[in-house]
């Protein structure tokens, strides 16, 4: 049993003064992804705000036209910009992108008014511009505004109910929290933090697997009184060592960076603290046996270190996978759900960070049945490295 | 001492060994001769437990590499015929680490890793990083990491691959030296002159059998050659130990 930890200590070592290992397990990963992740979001906090406050503009052909609508359009804070444009100046100003959106007031816009019929305005944008899609509906709104006030005093004026206008009234309620909103940023979360964790160990599990007989370096060691299985389940600590670094420096790393952002924004209740942090390090901690067995065990059946790096990286992937299809369908936690590897963590890091109740049952389950099916393929890794064909 | 009895063992279709006995005493330097891909490193590689013969057995100092492997282990040392050393390990971690894998405290194995370092002649380099070696080098902390638990039986698959005059002489001085001791040192090879110069006993294998045993003169003597060079052709049967 004590060679368990002698290889432990070797792998640990020798891997600590590996740039290659160092770097993606201990630097590129968990260092870069959450500092890009933590960029993303900023960026978009900055984006949703400026969008919010920044005032519409708004080009405006023959604003002497109708002087009421323009004064009306400047109290509900719309930059008024006056052009003077004809119908193909408008379609080029748009087209060359001098102006986002022009309001044309054509020239019989007072005659109709005055007479209550009608009175045509023509708004030019260009739709396939998502980006500017905001701004035409804002435009769109306070015109619609305009005119149904105009409406109401007209009826009024002629001694009439506006309230027959306004047969139904419909109320929006919307009981989505800021948290249901941030679906999508909390699977990032969790991918981000799953990620980075297997990735802390791919490395080294290539190197102790494929890498050892690549450098003919397996074939001596096999010569050691020591059962293989042994040295299998070293190999596999050390590779859950590196990976639960990964994760303690992800998570907090992430926990710093998360603090500046400001997490209500995407409706997280909870504050990214120590002991948050802490928690979602040991809802994620199971998963590193089962991935570094996982990895052990494709690694050893490779035929070299390239190949190994092949597959592995596309074992990777394979943990992403029920994040998205979560994502996709909408999954919600339950009991057997719970039972299923990386999808569990993420229910129960998401649950987490939107401060929802965990039932006791999901926490047991998920934490049992990964870390118990990582103890079961250890074992399996450790019965593979009895076939012959290990020595290529 | 070494005493395999008909061991065999086929890879699916091929039968790379069939029947291979042979005695390898202590105290004496046991060659084993064959061209390439005669079935000498698998054979080497059944009689240190790395696989398991499909019939046949072999017992090492009293214990039998099929019905006790790990304990076999402990009575041999081993430079296999590809001996990867650590990279990012230096020489003497290399060496040291293989003491703690065979169970040696941590005392003992420092100490015996200061004795083969000085037996090897390794002082210049102990303490470099692996990747930084020559591979005369590499071999010295190869052949001292499977001496690292005094083993009485030493086995070598092709030790003088790769080296430049000096190193094997050097090796051939501490192959010398370990008999003397009275270990049993076997040793595979496919060049004449290694084993003349060496052997006290040649085991001479081709197409996976033992077609010969016996001393170097002895082996003269019976195919009526006057060099061993001609008497290993004799005994192959072909031209093709000369490739």
């Amino acid at each position: 049993m004590r060679a368990i930890f002698t290889v432990f200590g070797k792998e640990f070592r020798e891997n600590l003064r590996d740039r290659r290992t160092l770097f993606s397990a201990l630097i590129f990963g968990p260092m870069f992804s959450p500092l890009m992740f933590a960029l993303m979001l900023s960026l978009m906090i900055r984006h949703g705000s400026d969008q919010a406050d920044k005032p519409l503009e708004l080009a405006v052909a023959h604003s002497e036209r109708a002087p009421n609508l323009v004064s009306k359009l400047v109290e509900w804070g719309v930059t008024v910009q006056p052009v003077n444009y004809d119908d193909a100046e408008a379609r080029e100003a748009i087209r060359t992108s001098r102006n986002n959106i022009v309001l044309m007031i054509p020239e019989n816009f007072g005659a109709q008014f005055e007479s209550a019929r009608p009175a045509p305005l023509a708004l030019y944008s260009d739709s396939s511009k998502q980006a500017l899609e905001r701004d035409v509906r804002r435009t769109k709104n306070i015109l619609a505004a305009y005119s149904s006030t105009i409406a109401r005093l007209r009826m009024t004026a002629r001694g009439l109910d506006p309230m027959v206008l306004a047969p139904v009234a419909v109320h929006d309620v919307d009981v989505s929290t800021p948290a249901s909103r941030s679906v999508v940023i909390l699977g990032t979360l969790t991918c981000i933090i799953l990620l980075t964790m297997l990735m802390g160990g791919l490395y080294l599990s290539i190197d102790a697997t494929a890498g050892e007989r690549e450098r003919g370096s397996l074939e001596p060691l096999l010569t050691v009184p020591v059962k293989r299985e042994h040295l299998i389940y070293g190999k596999i600590l050390a590779a859950c060592a590196f990976m639960s670094l990964s994760l303690v420096l992800s998570v907090t790393e992430l926990a710093i960076l998360l603090h500046f952002v400001g997490l209500e924004n995407f409706g997280m209740s909870v504050n990214f603290g120590p002991l948050t942090a802490l928690k979602v390090a040991l809802f994620s901690a199971p998963l590193i046996p089962l991935g570094a067995s996982i990895m052990t065990i494709v690694a050893a059946y490779t035929r070299s270190y390239r190949e190994a790096q092949t597959y592995l990286s596309l074992v990777l992937l394979v943990p992403t996978l029920p994040l998205v299809m979560a994502g996709a369908l909408g999954l919600e936690p339950s009991p057997v759900l719970m039972a299923a590897p990386a999808l569990s963590q993420h229910f129960l890091i998401t649950s987490l960070l939107r401060d929802e109740a965990i039932p006791m049952l999901y926490i047991v389950t998920s934490i049992g049945v990964t870390a118990g099916l990582g103890l079961i393929l250890a074992f399996v890794a450790g019965r593979l490295y009895h076939r012959e064909a290990l020595l290529g | 001492m070494i005493e395999a009895s008909r061991l065999s063992k086929r890879f699916g279709p091929v039968i790379a060994v069939r029947d291979v006995s042979l005695h390898a005493g202590d105290g004496r330097i046991t060659g084993l001769l064959g061209p390439n891909g005669a079935g000498k490193s698998t054979t080497l590689r059944m009689l240190y437990t790395v696989i398991a013969p499909d019939s046949g057995d072999a017992v090492i100092d009293g214990r039998s590499i099929v019905k006790d492997p790990l304990e076999a282990r402990r009575h041999i040392g081993v430079l296999p015929h590809s001996a990867g050393i650590y990279q990012h390990l230096t020489a003497r971690e290399n060496i040291t680490y293989f003491g703690a894998l065979h169970g040696l405290s941590r005392a003992d194995r420092e100490k015996r890793a200061d004795e083969l370092i000085e037996l090897l002649d390794m002082q210049d380099f102990a303490t470099r990083p692996a990747k930084k070696l020559s591979q005369g080098q590499r071999t010295k902390t190869a052949l001292a990491r499977a001496l690292i638990h005094r083993p009485r039986n030493v086995l070598l698959d092709e030790p003088t691959n790769g080296l430049d005059v000096m190193a094997v002489r050097g090796l051939r001085n501490l192959l010398v030296k370990l008999r003397d001791e009275g270990h049993c040192v076997l040793f595979s090879s496919h060049v004449m002159q290694e084993v003349a110069a060496l052997c006290d006993d040649i085991v001479v294998i081709a197409h996976g059998v033992v077609v010969a045993t016996g001393t170097p003169d002895s082996l003269r003597e019976r195919t009526g050659q006057a060099s061993l060079e001609e008497a290993f052709v004799k005994l192959i049967g072909t031209g093709e130990g000369l490739e």
